[in-house]
């Protein structure tokens, strides 16, 4: 059982993180598995913020589908730190960051070396591509694409970047010989 | 033959499927925790349809939101359209889109673009 002295050292912790939170500008941030309800949970409690914001119609649905193609992208993707696999769903960490002129929705889940090199070509040509690149790649996509057992299309990434018109920012924080910390950015622009 | 017709929700559309009423309509929201298992009965229904469909069919899609992995069953639900079209029924897709919403638009144009199948765009307004 953790001491008295254990404890107040982690009050003092919640302020730094609640100071960092404010300092971020961070309203939403979540680690832990990634469950259907928690994806319906987020997208509806961020509706309503953006709501009672009064942002745009058309930011609003913005950051809706890039949380959620986010959140899926987790939910199916995110490898467990431990090899024993409990549950169905995978885990990562989830945080929406509100700007005065942008949203961000950053995602941070583990994921196999060996996936490195095919995620960072995919999201490479992703940015490489302009909007008519990335129309063009959404349609090849969707012809000939499968639908994966996980339930995925594979058009999540080239679904966010064409939805926010902005480059998909993105880093591999190596954890050890066979796995890694995958973050990824996303920014929607509050303006109209 | 059996009448589909499903509330929607806030992660599934409303679907109606009747045949007999010639009412075709998929609409509202849909990200579905198992897309697959949740248009398998959808697509299912339209295999049956496909054998003896009627005369006109108008297939209208009234939807808010999918996601990615909707939009992949979306598509095949419309390839079966198209299948019927081939097969030389009369077939036509309304595809709406709230006047303010360029991506439904678009997403509408595209999936013109993919399948060979009589499609309509109409824009309607949301107070």
């Amino acid at each position: 059982m953790a001491n008295i002295e254990d404890k107040m050292e982690s009050l003092g912790f919640v302020y730094e993180f609640y100071v960092k939170m404010k300092k971020n500008k961070i309203n939403l941030a979540y680690e832990g598995e990634i469950t259907h309800q928690i994806t319906k949970a987020f997208t509806s409690l961020t509706e309503s913020n953006m709501a009672k914001e009064e942002d745009y119609n058309s930011v609003q649905k913005k950051v809706f589908h890039v949380m959620v193609e986010c959140l899926q992208n987790i939910s199916k993707h995110a490898e467990n730190r431990h090899s024993v696999v409990t549950s169905k769903d995978g885990r990562g960490i989830f945080m929406v960051s509100k700007g005065e002129t942008e949203y961000n929705v950053t995602t941070g889940n583990i994921i196999g070396n060996d996936k490195i090199l095919g995620l960072k070509k995919m999201l490479d040509n992703i940015n490489s591509l302009d909007k008519m690149g990335l129309k063009k790649l959404y349609k090849q996509q969707m012809r000939e694409g499968r639908l994966s057992d996980k339930g995925g299309a594979g058009l999540g990434f080239i679904d966010i970047a064409r939805k926010t018109g902005e480059k998909l920012i993105f880093s591999f924080l190596t954890i050890n010989e066979s796995k890694s910390f995958f973050v990824l950015t996303s920014t929607i622009s509050r303006l109209k | 033959m059996q009448v589909i017709k499903m509330k929607g929700s806030d992660d599934t559309p409303k679907i109606i499927l009747d045949k007999q009423n010639g009412l075709f309509e998929i609409s509202g929201r849909s990200l579905p925790e198992d897309v697959a298992a949740f248009y398998e009965p959808i697509l299912d229904w339209l295999d049956e349809y496909a054998e003896t469909p009627n005369k006109k069919t108008v297939f209208e899609f009234k939807l808010e939101y999918f996601n990615t992995a909707s939009s992949k069953l979306i598509l095949d639900v419309l390839l079966k359209l198209e299948d019927m079209s081939d097969d030389g029924n009369e077939i036509l897709v309304k595809w709406y889109f709230p006047d303010d919403d360029e991506d439904m638009e678009e997403a509408g144009e595209e999936y013109a673009d993919i399948v060979e199948v009589p499609f309509e765009q109409v824009s309607y307004s949301i107070d």
